[in-house]
């Protein structure tokens, strides 16, 4: 009787089928990131709310179907819009809002010229943005993206006074560790320059 | 001395015993990080425009995304919406959401983001439209899908 032996599997083959996997794995990956500027839309009222807001605490900034931008009645380019968005919501030159039954306080973290005839207070500042129904995306991203620069510039001015980082390392800084401290200080810039932006009807 | 002559002398073969271990690994990693499903574009592929301030879309699962842009078929003009694999009207675009949600649990659907893939070239009267009818059934937190980039003036040239 012939000795019985158990065979070995040659496993020789094993990495050319693993390489060929790999490969089809490699190239069927997407590894790409979807990124993009971040909006909250507004929510649906029941009933229209009549209210009343000063012209002065409104930037006014309207762009045609030839993508060309009015800012307050003046045509500007898109990268002045920044800046212009910048002076408007900084400048304080009232008080804010009044919270919990207590008057509005000034702003003390503002650095405008306190102009009375630009907005009172970052908490009452509205940025209105009208676009025609025929300007381009690509229009309407820059100035969305322009807006968010602006707001963007003042909480990091305000964060490194206070707390000695940018605006975005402190939310990098908490999607690394969420801490409670991390959230109050995040909310707290949030608080300071809300964004108030208002889209009103596309013009026809 | 004998003793120390046995010793071949040549290079010995290196093993590859560990090889097929370090292409599983890889091949696990590649698995684990790849994304299948991948949405066939009906419409022209949509050119993305450019933002500096642009924030990283966590929690790609809760993501469902809405395409706009120009139909592959140049003869048909005006921007078409897709949605999984087919082109929509901008009233089905609740539908699309609710059919997003229903996969969804209900607890994640307050997290769920619309990302908006549009070509730079569309009209805001079109994305303004999915807007309104995101509003409409609460579907609140959108996302304008853009590269990273300075160079703005390429947005609307």
């Amino acid at each position: 009787m012939a000795r019985r032996e158990n065979a070995e599997i040659n496993a020789g083959s094993m990495a050319d089928i693993a390489f060929l996997l790999l490969i089809f794995f490699l190239v069927t990956t997407t590894m790409d990131v979807d990124s993009g500027i971040a909006r909250k839309l507004p929510e649906k009222t029941q009933q229209d709310v009549e209210v009343t807001i000063k012209e002065k605490n409104v930037l006014d900034i309207v762009v045609n179907r030839n993508n060309q931008l009015l800012v307050e009645n003046e045509y500007v380019q898109v990268g002045d819009i920044k800046k212009l968005a910048m002076d408007f919501i900084d400048n304080g030159g009232g008080v804010g809002v009044s919270k919990d039954g207590k008057p509005g306080e000034p702003c003390d973290y503002c650095k405008g010229k306190k102009d009375p005839e630009s907005s009172d207070h970052p908490s009452k500042a509205i940025i209105s943005l009208q676009s025609d129904r025929g300007t381009t995306y690509g229009m309407y991203v820059s100035i969305q993206n322009e807006i968010e620069a602006a707001y963007n510039e003042l909480r990091s001015r305000l964060a490194v006074e206070k707390y000695g980082r940018t605006y975005n390392q402190l939310l990098d800084d908490y999607s690394d560790t969420p801490t409670e401290s991390l959230k109050a200080k995040i909310d707290y810039l949030k608080d300071s320059y809300p964004q108030i932006i208002t889209e009103p009807e596309p013009i026809k | 001395m004998s003793k120390f002559k046995k010793k071949k002398k040549g290079l010995p073969a290196i093993s590859t015993a560990s090889l097929p271990d370090i292409v599983f690994m890889l091949l696990f990693f590649f698995m684990v990080s790849t994304t299948m499903r991948e949405t066939d574009l009906l419409i022209k592929k949509p050119v993305l425009p450019m933002a500096s301030e642009v924030k990283k879309l966590e929690l790609k699962s809760l993501v469902s995304t809405i395409y706009v842009g120009k139909s592959a078929d140049r003869r048909i003009s005006g921007d078409k919406i897709q949605a999984n694999d087919k082109i929509i009207d901008v009233k089905e675009v609740p539908s699309f959401i609710f059919s997003e949600r229903a996969l969804r649990k209900e607890e994640e659907v307050k997290f769920m983001t619309t990302s908006i893939k549009a070509d730079k070239e569309a009209s805001v009267g079109t994305i303004l439209d999915i807007k309104e009818q995101l509003r409409d059934i609460n579907a609140l937190k959108v996302s304008f899908s853009t590269r990273k980039g300075n160079d703005l003036k390429s947005n609307y040239k």
